[in-house]
């Protein structure tokens, strides 16, 4: 519609520019605009229409960000630490709508910690993406819970409590789909996030998003020198999506020779392929994902890529059995029940 | 002298041992024998073992507010038994546990003991059934001594046991033994009894809670998402054993509704925000504490302006304050919930039957306004059983408000544009579109912060007064679309009481006796805020004005001042405040006092 005729569209027939939102008013330079280049670049190319997303977040630097993308989908910007309340009775008034979560570590892992895990309780089907810096960024520079133990820094001090891992915290909590990635790394986050939107639950993605004013000392574990000489994949991953492979009803996981690629099916028909980069790892061994996560933060190494996958467990919409048709569009035959009905239970109370 | 039809009767029970069957049982007896009933449930914060007290009035006049005495006890908790006896007047009826050692009786009342454990002996009940049979005991001498037909108990007994026909045979066994036992073993000697009436056919008996479930329902509430606290989980729980049965589809097995219990208030209310703002009717119940949780989402949706109903069953506060007691202590934080200039509609039900018409009318106002709306019940009318005509099916179709369809907005755009928040029509009420909606330009981003007509951030000073000059102006439309208030003036009267809620029943019978004694008083009954142009006019014309209301700071007096500060000096507040219902005598008293 706003597209110009020699403009390159994608299969719904929108362009590029379709999918961008307002200017960002984040420092230059700041790993969430990065973020939201990748979100933009994900939806046009996978032609997700506009409208059947929504945006979701809470309240920090992170939750600004819905606005800088996707300006043609409906948006809201909650409370701090309440975006999951507000996105779990928003999808389940309509399940229809395929929405992508924007927090930050003060949001999700500080004020929001309780919120957070509920959702993956209910299994919540939403992008749930952090933007994860370690630091308070409107408020200035205070730490926030997701720091690196003994960090110092300048406006905050000394931190002397350990870091909150939110993948671990996730996995816990029954989330499955948890991935780590760098916003240094696009073409990672571009993957993760793909499948991610074709997982029908709750999907984690802690991105690691360097705050360049507060948090981007070298020896910071949230900072771009150290993610970039630090990043460890744990498998390159690529996303194919559905109609490129095979339809399939069952998601398994590929047995795979070592050296060779890992598939993972998804319920959508989609596929994750991960290409074992060195170590074998398997993203769908719960134990092993918790492991890995608690050696990484004791190593301090950074671990990124898919860390666990488990598509066993219904969703909240499949498990309050609702029906596809959106409950928001019910018509209003359907939201009041008829005389009779009231003259039945009136009768039962006399 | 006989005293039919017009006493109260106290059952003092422990906590948990089942008393609550037996209680209604002998409350729906009395109603279906046509008799004005009002049962009372005075009732600790525990589990099993607490004191409890159930307070059954009836009353051939109609009168069901809370008597200020009980002529009839039975003493069934010997922990309790000493301030039980002592709390009755000269005259009345002590029937008590006879196997107990050292009962306090008094020689100006009468007593009759009942030996619970030779009935319970000769049923053969054992174990846990023992406690629970031992209220069936009490059930039979009360129907003897005030001459309840056994047939009515059995009806209400099936009622109660959803017709399981073994329970109510094992029920009715013990009560009918005991009955036959006390009309062979004790002589009645005291002055209260029953009498069958005709004056409550057709009616139903059914608490606040559940017909405002019922009210929600037939309102079209398709997302409730709660917490459990007393006491608004029955609400909920009434909501649970309809809807989801109502909105299953036969051939599939889907439910077309949620029912989700939150894993706090705070996320309760955000779910129900979030439902809001995708286009269900969305609602959470809760009581004062839950009310201070979700204050800052209530402030977030009056901002943002996103529809929601919330249910406060109020309990005494502040803090945890009396849990299973009532008050209408929440009025002043719910006008004013949030941080910064918010101000919200509110609906005061005083029945049952508003329960179930407000149920509807939150929703309609809510969608209308874009707005929380606040319904303000209380424990009295939430948890107890109250008489009432069936309700009616609502007359009016549901109101959803200004929702534009893609087709709208492309109409909106062609001729000068689609904002969110842009007045169109002077009532400070913007158009709405919801998410799903494909027109290109029908998203906007819903937030907190100050923005533009358009919902873009904005801090434009003049952005932000515009905006909160509107919500002040869409307030205003508020005031003629809430329900105005009951106004019953009578010729002559130099009295003003005004009042909401629950002090309803009280408030009717102290104006029936106050007449008697020649005191003219006329009431107005306000059921919503905020306040309409019939307020400010029944003050006006009264010199002596009293808000009648249970909590300590006369918090609608207050809020009346705010409003009509001219009138401010007219207005006293009378005000009650000990976690019991307001009774006709106190008030009478209290009017007469001064």
């Amino acid at each position: 519609m706003t597209t110009k005729a020699n403009e390159r569209v994608n299969a719904v027939g929108l362009a590029y520019a379709d999918y961008k939102g307002g200017a960002s008013t984040l420092c230059k330079g700041c790993g969430h605009d990065s973020i939201s280049s990748q979100i933009i670049s994900v939806a046009y190319e996978l032609s997700i229409e506009p409208h059947e997303i929504v945006k979701l977040s809470g309240i920090g630097c992170s939750s600004k960000s819905p606005a800088y993308f996707l300006g043609r989908s409906f948006g809201f910007n909650a409370l701090h630490g309440r975006m999951p309340s507000v996105a779990t009775g928003a999808l389940t008034a309509n399940r229809s709508l395929l929405a992508i979560g924007v927090s930050g570590d003060g949001d999700t892992a500080s004020i929001g910690l309780g919120q957070f895990k509920h959702m993956m309780r209910r299994n919540v089907r939403m992008v749930y993406i952090v933007e994860n810096n370690g630091v308070y960024g409107l408020t200035k520079g205070q730490f926030s819970a997701t720091a690196d133990y003994g960090q110092e820094l300048k406006y905050a001090g000394r931190n002397d409590f350990p870091p909150a891992d939110l993948c671990l915290e996730a996995i816990i909590a029954g989330c499955g789909f948890v991935a780590r990635s760098f916003s240094g790394d696009p073409k990672q986050v571009r993957e993760l996030l793909k499948a991610a939107l074709s997982h029908r639950g709750t999907a984690v993605l802690d991105i690691i998003s360097p705050c360049v004013t507060f948090n981007n000392r070298d020896d910071s574990t949230k900072s771009y020198s150290w993610g970039k000489e630090n990043q460890d994949p744990l498998h390159e991953i690529a996303f194919v999506a559905p109609g490129f492979v095979p339809e399939q009803e069952e998601i398994v996981i590929d047995d795979y020779e070592p050296g060779e690629m890992r598939t993972v099916k998804m319920h959508d028909g989609s596929q994750i392929q991960l290409r074992k980069v060195e170590h074998d790892y398997d993203p769908t061994d719960k134990m092993g994902a918790l492991q890995r996560l608690q050696m990484a933060q004791d190593e301090r190494e950074f671990i990124t890529g898919l860390i666990y996958y488990d598509s066993s467990r219904p969703s909240l919409a499949e498990v309050s059995n609702l029906p596809a048709e959106p409950l928001a569009a019910l018509p209003a035959e359907k939201l009041r029940p008829s005389p009779e009905t009231l003259r039945e239970m009136m009768a039962a109370f006399g | 002298m006989t005293v039919t039809n017009d006493f109260s009767m106290v059952v003092a029970t422990a906590n948990g041992t089942g008393s609550q069957t037996a209680n209604l049982a002998l409350l729906r007896a009395l109603f279906k024998m046509g008799i004005p009933v009002n049962g009372k449930n005075i009732f600790p914060s525990n589990i099993q073992g607490l004191p409890t007290w159930y307070h059954i009035r009836v009353s051939y006049e109609g009168f069901t507010a809370r008597r200020h005495t009980s002529e009839v006890l039975v003493a069934f908790n010997q922990a309790t038994v000493k301030e039980d006896v002592a709390a009755l007047p000269a005259g009345g009826v002590c029937i008590y546990n006879d196997d107990w050692r050292d009962v306090p009786l008094r020689d100006d009342v009468t007593n009759y003991g009942i030996p619970v454990n030779t009935f319970l002996r000769q049923a053969d009940v054992r174990g846990k059934l023992r406690d629970y049979m031992a209220n069936m005991v009490y059930v039979g001498a009360v129907a003897q001594l005030l001459g309840i037909s056994l047939e009515k108990i059995e009806e209400a007994l099936t009622f109660h046991f959803g017709g399981r026909e073994k329970l109510v045979t094992q029920n009715m066994d013990i009560v009918r033994l005991v009955y036959d036992w006390t009309a062979e073993n004790i002589e009645k000697r005291d002055d209260y009894a029953v009498e069958a009436l005709d004056l409550t056919g057709g009616q139903i008996l059914v608490t606040g809670n559940e017909a405002a479930a019922l009210g929600a329902i037939f309102g079209g509430v398709t997302l409730v998402s709660w917490y459990p606290i007393t006491p608004s989980t029955s609400l909920v729980d009434a909501i649970n054993d309809y809807l989801p049965r109502l909105r299953r589809d036969s051939e599939t097995g889907e439910v077309s509704c949620a029912v989700i219990q939150a894993e706090d208030e705070l996320a309760a209310v955000g779910m129900v925000v979030g439902a809001g703002w995708a286009g269900a009717r969305a609602m959470t119940a809760t009581s004062g504490p839950g009310i201070s949780l979700m204050t800052e989402f209530v402030g977030l949706a009056y901002f943002a302006e996103i529809p929601a109903v919330i249910w406060d069953v109020q309990r005494v506060g502040p803090s945890t304050g009396l849990p299973t007691r009532t008050s209408q202590g929440d009025i002043i934080a719910a006008y004013f919930l949030g941080h910064g200039d918010t101000k919200h509609v509110l609906l005061l039900p005083a029945t049952v039957g508003e329960c179930f018409e407000f149920g509807t009318t939150a929703f309609d106002l809510a969608e209308q306004l874009q707005t929380p709306v606040l319904v303000m019940s209380d424990l009295d009318l939430g948890m107890n059983n109250w008489m009432a005509k069936p309700f009616d099916y609502p007359a009016e179709p549901l109101r959803r408000g200004k929702v534009l369809t893609a087709a709208e907005v492309a109409e909106r755009v062609k001729n000068g544009g689609y904002g969110r928040y842009v007045d169109v029509d002077g009532d400070g009420i913007g158009y709405r579109t919801l998410p799903g909606n494909d027109h290109p330009r029908a998203a906007y981003f819903a937030r907190g912060t100050g923005h533009t007509p358009q919902a873009v951030y904005s801090e434009r000073p003049e952005d932000w007064h515009e905006n909160m000059e509107r919500l002040a102006r869409k307030f205003e439309t508020a005031r003629q679309l809430v329900p105005p208030p009951v106004i019953d003036e009578v010729d002559g009267a130099e009295i003003g009481i005004i009042a909401y809620g629950t002090s309803l029943d009280a408030i009717t019978e102290a104006r029936y006796r106050l007449a008697k004694a020649g005191v003219k008083a006329s009431f107005m009954r306000l059921r919503a805020l905020p306040i309409n142009g019939d307020v400010r006019d029944f003050i006006s014309r009264y010199d002596r004005l009293l808000v009648v209301e249970l909590n300590r700071d006369g918090q609608l007096c207050e809020i009346l001042k705010m409003e009509l500060p001219d009138l401010a000096t007219k207005l006293q507040p009378l005000t009650h405040s000990d976690g019991l219902p307001l009774t006709a005598r106190w008030l009478v008293d209290a009017i007469q006092k001064d």
